[in-house]
């Protein structure tokens, strides 16, 4: 490795096991040194554009921006907190349906279900995916949020609307609960094919083991397979939050686009990636669309953190080595 | 097994590849052919087309987009100018005026004077007006609802909350109202809808002004946000109780009930093309000496006028280097407000009174070109006699750079004929 003075300097150090060999090698490991950089360079772009542009809105409202919750373009007065509450709150409450759900299809799929049985099901769910977030969202006004209006928001409000405040009124339909329930549909496919793969990989001699030793089926699957596949789980409903941060048409149509924060379930919210579809095409004046890029920014960041705390969760439990 | 385990962490992994490999390999096909129809379609300067055209780019609001693209299209068959409209939002036209990569803008709110600092000298010329409705969601009205601007400010604002307030009943004392929580709806986009319909609260009602203000995107005090016209006309046919703001042309489309509002002079209108119309009558006079359009209409006190109504605006460069090009966009428009006048009102928009037509071309008198900066309108034109048929308009020349226009016209004689034009009308 002392060879830095010779012809490759720069790439014997970036590259340190291809800069000997022959030409063709070096021209190779150089290419691919250009593809693995074009996403990072990308990224560097793309973070070093929304902070320029929203440069004028951090100055003018500083940390404020975060802990404001008044947004009121008329007045000039800019504030993330209810959007941020909104995204947060609906993906987490999206996590929080469709991680069981995934998970049990899941097992289901991979441990009990008869073949014939298992094809078309996992068919089905993969196809989930690749309906269009309008699609969805058309759904969701028309079936999802009256049916939830009336059958589930509005006797629940009326019964303990009084008492819960997570269920108080009025039921519009149009809610956060509404939002989290689309975001959870359409995330189960991402989340189950993952769970459904890792559950596969699972060696079968580990399972057979454990039912030699005269484990059942519920044993084998809760302390087997489910810890052996933990890490991949993780990485299968980190993916889902991903998609749920950033999903923008379908929750904006049926989440309501209020910019408060409310404790009910019941009640509309906003999300950030709602906001930024909803107004910018028509947001005139530098301030405005300077606080349209911050939002932008700190979604980004929000993702960032999201993403940097999974991968320290999966490298925790993958360090464990399941059970 | 450590080593399985990372395995079992990206399942697929070389399936990825795969697809990768596919999906690269499609792109660079798709490249290749892309670049060849480039190559053989890019011999003419960037500006005109291979027949020898003048593009013309325009970008702004939605709402007057079916009838620009009407204007434009049936202009360009038998002109050798083709005009490009965007319909990107009021704010993205005034945006792309601002940054000059477009050669005229289009909006419904009126340009703004920070706006108008940053492209001092644009001009907004009317085109049609147009109005908002309010649709609700009432079972077996027998009739109209009937509101006035303080019960509508008054439900925005959350400070009426029942369809069973005494304010509203007194309005309707003939119709059956059931005992409902009113569910407001508003636009969660920002718009030109939203901006006339705030416009007109913010001039009926002082508590809506302390309160809300007027604008694109306001911050709603109560309701539920949805995404253009067709998400708040969804989530009103949905929700029992609900009332919502719509454009009229997309509310008679889809045959949406629609509230009689009072008046200035305290009629109950109903919208209607000739009450919107009716709002912009005698307001010639209101028009400052600088030709200045940007006023509001709103709460009109005129006759039979529906008060919720607003005209959109084509905005317009005081100057244009290229005289091929000011000329082409100028006489577009003139010939879009004196010749195709009708088209308006297929549409289902209300058409300005021929003389603020004639007023917004006397506008446009000021506007220049080249580098003599001379006007390209004859500053001593009377478009009102062309209008009426007295004199006949002049014809502007506009030259093709690259190969000379063709004598024959590039639609054939057979379609110019059976040509598009559904009523029969002669261009």
């Amino acid at each position: 490795m002392a060879g830095s003075t010779d012809g490759g300097g720069l790439l014997a150090r970036l590259l340190p096991s291809r800069s000997r060999g022959n030409l063709q090698d070096q021209i190779y490991g150089l290419i691919l040194l250009v593809f693995g950089l074009s996403l990072p360079v990308l990224f560097l772009f793309i973070v070093l554009r929304i902070g320029s542009e929203s440069q004028l809105a951090i100055e003018a409202f500083g940390w404020g921006f975060i802990t404001s919750q008044e947004w009121n373009p008329v007045l000039r007065e800019f504030g993330a907190l209810p959007f941020i509450f909104g995204t947060v709150v609906s993906s987490f409450l999206a996590l929080v349906i469709a991680v069981p759900l995934s998970v049990g299809l899941a097992i289901f799929l991979t441990e009990l279900a008869p073949r014939w049985l298992a094809g078309p099901i996992a068919f089905a769910t993969e196809l989930l995916a690749a309906i269009p977030s309008v699609v969805y969202g058309l759904w969701g006004i028309f079936v999802m949020v009256p049916w939830l209006r009336f059958t589930i928001q509005e006797p629940l409000s009326r019964r303990f609307g009084d008492t819960i405040p997570f269920l108080e009124g009025p039921a519009y339909g149009f809610s956060m609960m509404s939002g989290a329930v689309i975001l959870s549909i359409m995330i189960i496919p991402f989340i189950s094919a993952v769970t459904r793969e890792v559950l596969d990989a699972v060696p079968r001699e580990q399972r057979e083991a454990s039912l030699a030793l005269g484990a059942t089926r519920w044993e084998m699957t809760w302390q087997v397979a489910l810890p052996y596949a933990m890490p991949g789980i993780i990485g299968g409903a980190i993916l889902g939050l991903g998609r749920a941060l950033g999903e923008t048409m379908a929750i904006t149509m049926v989440i309501g686009n209020r910019p408060d924060i409310a404790a009910s379930l019941f009640a509309p919210g906003y999300t950030m990636a709602s906001v930024l579809a909803n107004e910018f095409t028509e947001a005139t004046g530098a301030l405005y669309l300077s606080a349209l890029m911050e939002i932008a920014l700190i979604l980004f960041g929000i993702t960032i953190i999201v993403n940097i705390m999974a991968q320290f969760l999966v490298w925790r439990v993958a360090k464990q080595g399941g059970r | 097994m450590a080593d399985r385990r990372i395995r079992g962490r990206i399942p697929g992994g070389w399936l990825t590849v795969a697809r990768l490999g596919i999906l690269v390999s499609v792109l660079l096909a798709l490249s290749a052919c892309w670049s060849t129809d480039r190559d053989s379609s890019a011999e003419g300067d960037g500006d005109s087309d291979s027949v020898g055209r003048l593009t013309i780019t325009g970008a702004g609001a939605t709402f007057p987009f079916p009838i620009y693209s009407r204007w434009f299209s049936i202009y360009s068959r038998d002109h050798p100018v083709r005009i490009n409209y965007q319909s990107i939002g009021s704010g993205g036209g005034i945006r792309q005026m601002i940054e000059g990569t477009v050669d005229f803008g289009a909006t419904d709110a009126p340009l703004t004077e920070e706006d108008l600092d940053r492209i001092p000298g644009t001009l907004s010329i009317p085109t049609v007006l147009g109005a908002v409705v309010l649709t609700y969601n009432l079972p077996d009205m027998a009739r109209s609802l009937r509101l006035d601007g303080e019960i509508i400010a008054g439900i925005f604002l959350g400070e009426i909350t029942r369809w069973r307030d005494p304010r509203i009943l007194a309005m309707n004392p003939d119709v059956e109202i059931p005992d409902r929580d009113i569910i407001p709806v508003h636009r969660s986009d920002g718009s030109g809808t939203t901006y006339v319909f705030t416009d007109y609260l913010n001039e009926i009602s002082p508590a809506w002004r302390t309160r809300v203000g007027r604008g694109n995107a306001v911050r709603w005090p109560t309701g539920l946000g949805a995404r253009g016209n067709e998400g708040v006309t969804g989530q009103v046919r949905q929700s029992p109780g609900a009332i919502g703001y719509v454009e009229q042309v997309f509310a008679r489309q889809n045959n949406l009930p629609m509230a009689d509002v009072r008046n200035r002079r305290g009629q109950f209108v109903a919208p209607s093309i000739e009450a919107t119309t009716r709002a912009a009558d005698g307001l010639a006079e209101r028009i400052p000496d600088d030709d200045d359009f940007r006023l509001s209409i709103v709460d009109a006190d005129t006759e039979g006028a529906y008060p919720i109504a607003a005209w959109t605006y084509l905005l317009i460069a005081p100057h244009y280097r290229d005289c091929n090009r000011g000329r082409a966009i100028l006489e577009v428009i003139r010939w879009a407000l004196l010749e195709r006048a009708d088209d308006v009102r297929d549409l289902n928009y209300a058409p300005l009174t021929l003389e603020i037509r004639v007023r917004a071309l006397n506008a446009l008198k000021t506007v220049t070109c080249g580098t003599d900066r001379r006007p390209i309108f004859d500053p001593d034109r009377d478009f009102m006699a062309e209008a009426i048929g007295e004199v006949e308009a002049p014809e502007l020349e506009i030259e093709i750079d690259g190969e000379p226009e063709p004598e024959s016209d590039p639609v054939p004689p057979s379609e110019l004929e059976a040509g598009a034009d559904p009523d029969g009308r002669q261009y």
